[in-house]
């Protein structure tokens, strides 16, 4: 029995479920389409706000969230909560039934398995569903290839923690469950990768934790990188005045084989390092998904975009937004992804509306904690010139470096968590 | 002819060029947008200590602005961020914000320091901060339901001397004692 397409949708459309239909090679269409539609695939820190700004800016637009879990967990404070700074993961997660409720955001939760640009679908486990245009926020996958031996079955005994949820649980119970007089190992990949101070964020909360706690144990950190990413100057303060003797940090050194069995790291085959507790932090690149879609660039890793439109310049019609994509300056932070997201949002509106579209101004700043009261920042303002997002001259910057304004940071940096969080999920 | 598709070409292509980067420069909303992600949508902050700008008087806001830029006004993020804006772009700015729906908090505040917040402010504050703190007139901020922890923050830091009062107000300020003036703040927060 065959089915054409017409035929097969009267089908799926009556009601009869993918299962009891006979193999045909196309899933059954999830909702039909009206006149004007947007797919935004990943209900992260990209994609709630881009499906939330489009319905905000025009209502006939219906906007189809597609989600692969039904709730999100903020990898920003997830450090907090591996340092024992916050006692649960409850603050950090979300859901998202307040986006449907106040916006109309149609919430899918599926997986979705392929995209194809000519036809405008994309294929999900629950279903095929049409788009006029797209929106990826997939954030990242890892480069495991680069990584050898670490597989899923490794992820389960040296956690990376670089998605928030069951890893960071994972990551917190192995720091609690170490002896005193333990050494816990984490590695950095080469920049880009994911939230560029995120890693030391994290040593200064595990150092935190060590000191409070287990005084005798030590935390290496083995930085791909010549030198710390972001905001160097701050977190080295920060490491002698705290965590003197706590932290061994070790820049310029690769980490590019794991052996769980045996609970090492090897440093480009030349060095290895031992480790009670290991936390892994692979090279990235843009999620799977974009990847699939032929969506990478020249490096193979992350999603070149139009700068005003956030437009794949590979395949037209699909935007990407948040870590996948290549914004010029802006670095891959959740604050950059809701920067990313309105901006996108404002000129998809535009296009479908055969209006002109508006100049990109975003902003990003990033948190770290240093200490449980203590946070320093960066941030930036970014514009377009000559065709590229650049920071805008003589704007932006670090906390000052001697700290006077980390407490006061600290308290800020809680109430920014809280509202972009509420913008995400109301 | 040869002549004439030359000149096609060259136009069409000038045509493609100028598709591309025709785009308007960067509207009220669009910038601020960016601020979103820490004020809240629409400048309606979900608190506890961030500042909402929603239906803020908008010379308060551009004066804040000019002043976190300048550093006349001492923050913490706010002069590294404002220092990316032109005069023009603050205007907008504060000209959005100011149109945004006020933006009601439902704050813990003790009830009997809100009583006596009420009493005191009478003579000590309304004839700037009109109305209980919910009109803002020119350069005199709107109050009601501001957060309150933002409130005790910046009044530590005019009392500090770290950020400048202005003189009428610091003439008031001056001979109240700590806890009027955590009363003050308390009732102001409660506004609604
Ligand atoms: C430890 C740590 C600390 C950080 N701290 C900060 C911070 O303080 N401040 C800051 O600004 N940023 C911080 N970041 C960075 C921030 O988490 C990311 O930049 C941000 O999440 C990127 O947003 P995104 O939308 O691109 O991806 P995400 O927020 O990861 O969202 C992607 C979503 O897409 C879904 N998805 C992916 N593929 C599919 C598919 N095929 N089908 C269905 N669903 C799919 C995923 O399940 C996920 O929910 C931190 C990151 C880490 C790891
Ligand atoms: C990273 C978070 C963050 C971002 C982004 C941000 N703000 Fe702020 N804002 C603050 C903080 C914190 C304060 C308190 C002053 C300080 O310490 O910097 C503040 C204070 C203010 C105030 C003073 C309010 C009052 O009533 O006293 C104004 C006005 C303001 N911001 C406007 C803006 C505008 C406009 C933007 C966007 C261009 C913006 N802010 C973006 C965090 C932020
Ligand atoms: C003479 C007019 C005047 C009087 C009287 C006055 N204020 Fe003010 N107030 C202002 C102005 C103007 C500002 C903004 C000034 C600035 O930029 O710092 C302000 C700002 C504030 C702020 C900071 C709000 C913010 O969003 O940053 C607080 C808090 C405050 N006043 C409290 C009080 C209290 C309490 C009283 C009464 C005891 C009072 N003021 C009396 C004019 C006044």
């Amino acid at each position: 029995m065959t089915l054409d397409r017409r035929s097969f949708l009267k089908l799926a459309g009556a009601g009869v479920g993918a299962a009891g239909l006979p193999m045909i090679g196309r899933a059954a269409e999830l909702m039909p389409k009206g006149a004007k539609r947007v797919v935004v695939v990943g209900g992260g820190y990209g994609g709630t706000i881009a499906a939330k700004y489009i319905r905000m800016m025009d209502k006939s637009i219906e906007v189809v969230l597609i989600e692969r879990n039904d709730h999100f967990v903020s990898c920003p404070f997830s450090n907090l909560y591996i340092g024992g700074v916050i006692k649960d993961l409850n603050p950090l997660t979300i859901k998202f039934d307040k986006l449907a409720a106040n916006h109309g955001v149609k919430v899918v939760q599926a997986e979705v398995t392929g995209i194809d640009p000519a036809g405008k679908v994309v294929t999900t486990s629950k279903g095929t569903v049409s788009y006029d245009r797209l929106v990826l926020s997939p954030g990242v996958d890892f480069r495991l290839e680069e990584m050898k031996g670490y597989d899923a079955a490794a992820m389960e005994i040296m956690p990376h923690a670089w998605k928030a949820g069951p890893q960071t649980v994972l990551l917190r119970k192995q720091l609690e469950a170490m002896k005193d007089g333990g050494t816990m190992v984490m590695t950095v990949p080469l920049a880009p990768y994911r939230c560029p101070p995120g890693p030391y964020e994290r040593a200064s909360m595990v150092a935190h934790y060590l000191k409070k706690n287990k005084p005798k144990s030590k935390l290496v950190v083995l930085d791909a990188n010549p030198d710390i990413t972001s905001k160097g100057g701050l977190f080295k303060k920060g490491w002698k005045d705290n965590y003197e003797g706590i932290i061994d940090y070790r820049p310029a050194k690769k980490v590019t084989e794991v052996e769980p069995g045996k609970m090492t790291v090897l440093i480009e085959g030349l060095e290895d390092v031992k480790g009670d507790v290991i936390n892994v932090i692979p090279p990235q690149r843009a999620g799977q998904i974009a990847v699939a879609a032929g969506l990478v660039g020249e490096d193979k890793n992350w999603c070149p975009v139009n700068p005003t439109t956030f437009e794949s310049t590979k395949q037209a019609g699909i935007h990407v937004i948040g870590d996948a994509c290549v914004a010029g300056a802006m670095p891959k932070s959740g604050y950059s992804a809701n920067s990313e997201a309105k901006i996108c949002a404002t000129n998809i509106v535009a296009l479908m509306n055969g209006k002109e579209t508006t100049e990109m101004s975003g902003i990003n700043t990033c948190y770290s904690y240093i200490t449980d009261k203590e946070a320093v920042s960066v941030a930036a303002v970014y514009a377009v010139k000559e065709g590229k997002i650049i920071a805008v001259p003589n704007s932006g910057g670090v906390s000052p470096a001697d700290f006077s304004a980390a407490k006061m940071e600290a308290i800020y940096a809680e109430s920014w968590l809280k509202n972009i969080l509420t913008e995400m999920s109301t | 002819m040869a002549m004439k598709w030359k000149k096609w070409a060259l136009a069409t292509s000038v045509l493609a060029v100028s598709a591309i980067a025709q785009a308007a420069p960067p509207s009220a909303a669009m910038l601020s947008n960016a601020c979103a992600g820490c004020h809240g949508t629409n400048g309606g902050s979900a608190g506890p200590s961030m500042p909402s700008l929603a239906s803020q008087s908008k010379t308060a806001i551009v004066d804040a602005m000019k002043k976190f830029k300048s550093g006349e006004r001492p923050s913490t993020v706010m002069g590294r961020l404002a220092k990316g804006y032109s005069d023009a772009e603050i205007e907008a700015m504060g000209d959005y914000f100011s149109k945004q729906k006020f933006h009601a908090t439902s704050q813990a505040v003790d009830a009997a320091k809100v009583k006596k917040g009420s009493d005191l402010q009478e003579a000590n504050c309304s004839r700037c901060h009109l109305d209980d703190g919910k009109d803002g007139k020119d350069d005199t901020p709107v109050m009601a339901s501001q957060w309150l922890p933002y409130l005790q923050m910046q009044m530590e830091l005019y009392q500090s001397g770290k950020r400048k009062m202005p003189e009428k107000m610091a003439e008031k300020v001056k001979p109240l004692s700590k806890e009027d003036i955590d009363a003050l703040l308390h009732f102001y927060a409660s506004v609604k």
